[in-house]
């Protein structure tokens, strides 16, 4: 400790100040230097992470507009010298794109709507009701959360292929009509609710849809949100199960389309397929960007519980 | 305005009686106090009759209907919570005006009704705002607003003050009352504060343990306490008791059927005047407290008792033993249950073979 107050001092360059008056002052120094010390080494470390995060997706959003050789030279060029757009319309038109993002689309926006309509009753009951069998009936949603895709994706084709909702948009959303990981998150969130203010909604002839739909929903809005993105992402950037149920391009999603330019030219036309990459994640950076504030909330939120 | 009756009630918690065979019928247009310690079933007894909970046994009348089937929305009863229960999403014209929504109120009337109730407690200025933003007395008035706004016949207010700080709660008090004599509502309020009880009810239901005890004004409650528990709950510092060996030494003339005496301690005097007429108590004095405007002293008597006495604008006695004189008709009686026993005043005397009442006859020690 002493030690550290000389060396403030001497550090501070003012070897002349009396020790006894200027100890507080020093020590009030060295607190303020360590504390912007450690400031600069959080804002650090914030920067590596955004760095490791945002380094790849540079990377890709350069590499979208190179010529092809430009994406193979070494050392590499994070600008290009010419901005080739043609990246853009040769990813394009490598297939039906625009049937593409219509089937991704029409494909998470209907899981997502579905699963609202499904998780939402669901994670009241389980929240605010005990009913003959509900810790059963909640122990078997959980155990779901932990069964794989590659598990179950053999019976589901089957049972698509006996509907004959092979290749429809159909048959892509119902296997996601329900979310375990919505209901429980949903359920926790209800949980936190008060009983009373439902109570006084009931004693203000609320009925109990109007209480979920004009009280509960927006006061889990951030929860419903995050889920909302979670779910949308996810389902978004499947690959699997699109890969799995579809047998031709109908209801082919995104994912695939990108996938297939790299198969379809031979070599790997890096810049091509990067711009193929870009506009598959345009929407979900859309997205995100609109409704960060609600994320960041929601994480605070549980952040403080 | 509505009379409500409570017939035979009962409620259990899985097999745990709370509440058993309770009848009680609240006046219309009173403002009843149900007062008692706590987890003695005030609440649920409350709940019951907003429909909030369902009684296991019993029936509950509201203006002459048996309510028992009837939904919480549907009974004409408001509710104001302890922690107000504001729905913390909407603002404090969301909060008044939904249970008007959802009552089917057509919009122009709905405006009309905030207005006039939120000009009456005071908070127009605050309608856009939300209840987070609000202090703890604005809340309040919001969570009286949301009640009053659907002219209810019975208000219920659930220890709906004990958030607030000591001056604002008395302040919120006084507004309170004046509340219920413009609104001629049937009012239901429960505490466990027995100040809050009475000063403020026109009629006081106190309850232990799921029973009540006594229901009566408050100053039949004070006066006449029904039983040893309620002379002890109403009053501070609470009723002395004297037991039969008390009474005895104390030369209490014993009387058929009374096991226990008490007197409160506001009615006995300390260090009286020569000749003053009454039983003599003589003690160590062994802790004294002053708020103020009263002092209150305990007594340590020759039998080891303890009992309180309560002085008005008096100075603080420094002395170590003082005497306290308690006059006869202070003195109420118990039986062995702690069941009230009516002695008038001639009856102790007589008892008392004449005399031994004064403080000149009572026999101490100096
Ligand atoms: N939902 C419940 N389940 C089980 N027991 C309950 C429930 N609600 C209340 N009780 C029990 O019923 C008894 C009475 O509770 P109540 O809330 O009516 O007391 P109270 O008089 O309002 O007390 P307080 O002054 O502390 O609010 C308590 O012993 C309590 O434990
Ligand atoms: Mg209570």
């Amino acid at each position: 400790m002493k030690e550290g107050i000389q060396q403030a001092q001497l550090g501070l360059g003012k070897p002349g100040a009396g020790a006894a008056k200027s100890e507080p002052r020093a020590r009030m120094r060295l607190a303020a230097s360590g504390r912007l010390l450690l400031a600069g080494f959080n804002r650090a470390c914030m920067l590596l992470l955004v760095l490791v995060f945002a380094m790849p997706f540079a990377w890709m959003i350069s590499t979208s507009f190179k010529t092809l050789p430009e994406t193979m030279i070494f050392p590499p060029v994070w600008i290009p010298r010419n901005l080739i757009w043609e990246n853009y319309t040769a990813a394009w038109n490598t297939g039906p794109f625009l049937r593409y993002a219509a089937n991704s689309i029409v494909i998470a926006v209907g899981i997502l709507l579905l699963q609202m309509l499904t998780i939402i009753p669901a994670a009241y009951a389980f929240a605010r009701y005990r009913f003959a069998g509900s810790r059963l009936l909640f122990g078997i949603v959980m155990v779901t959360l932990m069964i794989p895709a590659q598990l179950i994706f053999l019976p589901v084709y089957l049972e698509l292929s006996a509907f004959n909702l092979l290749n429809t948009h159909l048959g892509l959303i119902l296997p996601f009509a329900s979310s375990a990981f919505g209901i429980f998150l949903l359920r926790q969130a209800f949980m936190q609710i008060p009983d009373e203010l439902i109570e006084a909604a009931r004693l203000d002839l609320a009925s109990e849809g109007r209480i979920i739909l004009r009280l509960m929903l927006p006061m889990v809005k951030p929860v419903l949100v995050t889920f909302a993105l979670f779910s949308f992402i996810a389902h978004w950037n499947d690959y699997f199960w699109p890969l799995v149920m579809t047998t031709n391009e109908t209801a082919r999603t995104l994912p695939l389309a990108i996938a297939k330019i790299r198969e379809v030219e031979g070599v790997a036309t890096w810049n091509v397929l990067m711009a193929g990459n870009l506009i598959l994640v345009a929407p979900i950076l859309a997205v995100f960007i609109a409704s960060q504030r609600h994320i960041i909330q929601a994480f605070v939120y549980n952040g403080v519980k | 305005m509505a009379q409500i009756e409570l017939r035979n009630i009962g409620k259990k918690f899985k097999q745990e009686a709370v509440i058993e065979n309770l009848n009680l019928t609240i006046r219309s247009g009173s403002f009843t106090v149900l007062v008692g310690p706590s987890g003695c079933g005030k609440s649920t007894t409350l709940r019951m009759v907003a429909g909030l909970e369902r009684q296991t046994e019993g029936e509950i009348w509201i203006d002459g209907k048996c309510v028992s089937d009837t939904p919480p929305g549907l009974r004409d009863v408001a509710m104001v919570f302890q922690n107000y229960a504001l729905y913390p999403t909407m603002s404090v014209r969301g909060n008044i005006e939904f249970g008007l929504k959802n009552k089917g109120v057509a919009k122009p009337e709905r405006e009309r009704l905030i207005g006039d109730i939120s000009e009456l407690v005071g908070l127009t200025p605050y309608l856009d705002k939300k209840p987070q933003s609000l202090s703890g007395g604005q809340r309040q008035r919001v969570a009286l607003a949301r009640a009053m706004v659907k002219q209810p016949k019975v208000f219920i207010l659930d220890e709906p003050l004990s958030n607030l700080d000591a001056k604002l709660r008395s302040q919120m008090r006084t507004e309170l009352i004046q509340l219920h004599k413009r609104l001629g509502t049937t009012f239901v309020y429960v505490t466990h504060d027995q100040v809050e009880a009475m000063s403020m009810g026109d009629e006081i239901v106190v309850m232990d343990k799921g029973v009540i005890q006594q229901a009566d004004g408050p100053m039949a409650i004070y006066g006449q306490p029904a039983n040893l528990f309620t002379a002890q709950f109403i009053g501070t510092p609470p009723m002395n008791v004297l037991l039969q060996e008390d009474m005895h030494a104390l030369g209490i003339p014993a009387m058929p059927g009374v096991h226990y005496a008490g007197f409160r301690p506001e009615h006995a005097v300390l260090n009286p005047p020569d000749g003053t007429e009454g039983i003599m108590l003589r003690g160590r004095i062994a802790t004294r407290e002053s708020l103020g405007a009263e002092q209150i002293y305990q007594l340590e008597l020759a039998s080891g008792a303890l009992v309180s006495v309560k002085t008005f604008l008096r100075p603080m006695e420094t002395v170590e033993w003082a005497a306290a004189a308690i006059p006869a008709e202070a003195l109420h009686a118990f039986d062995v249950r702690g069941n009230r026993v009516e002695c008038s005043l001639n009856e102790w005397r007589e008892a008392a073979g004449g005399g031994i009442l004064t403080a000149a006859g009572a026999g101490g020690r100096s």
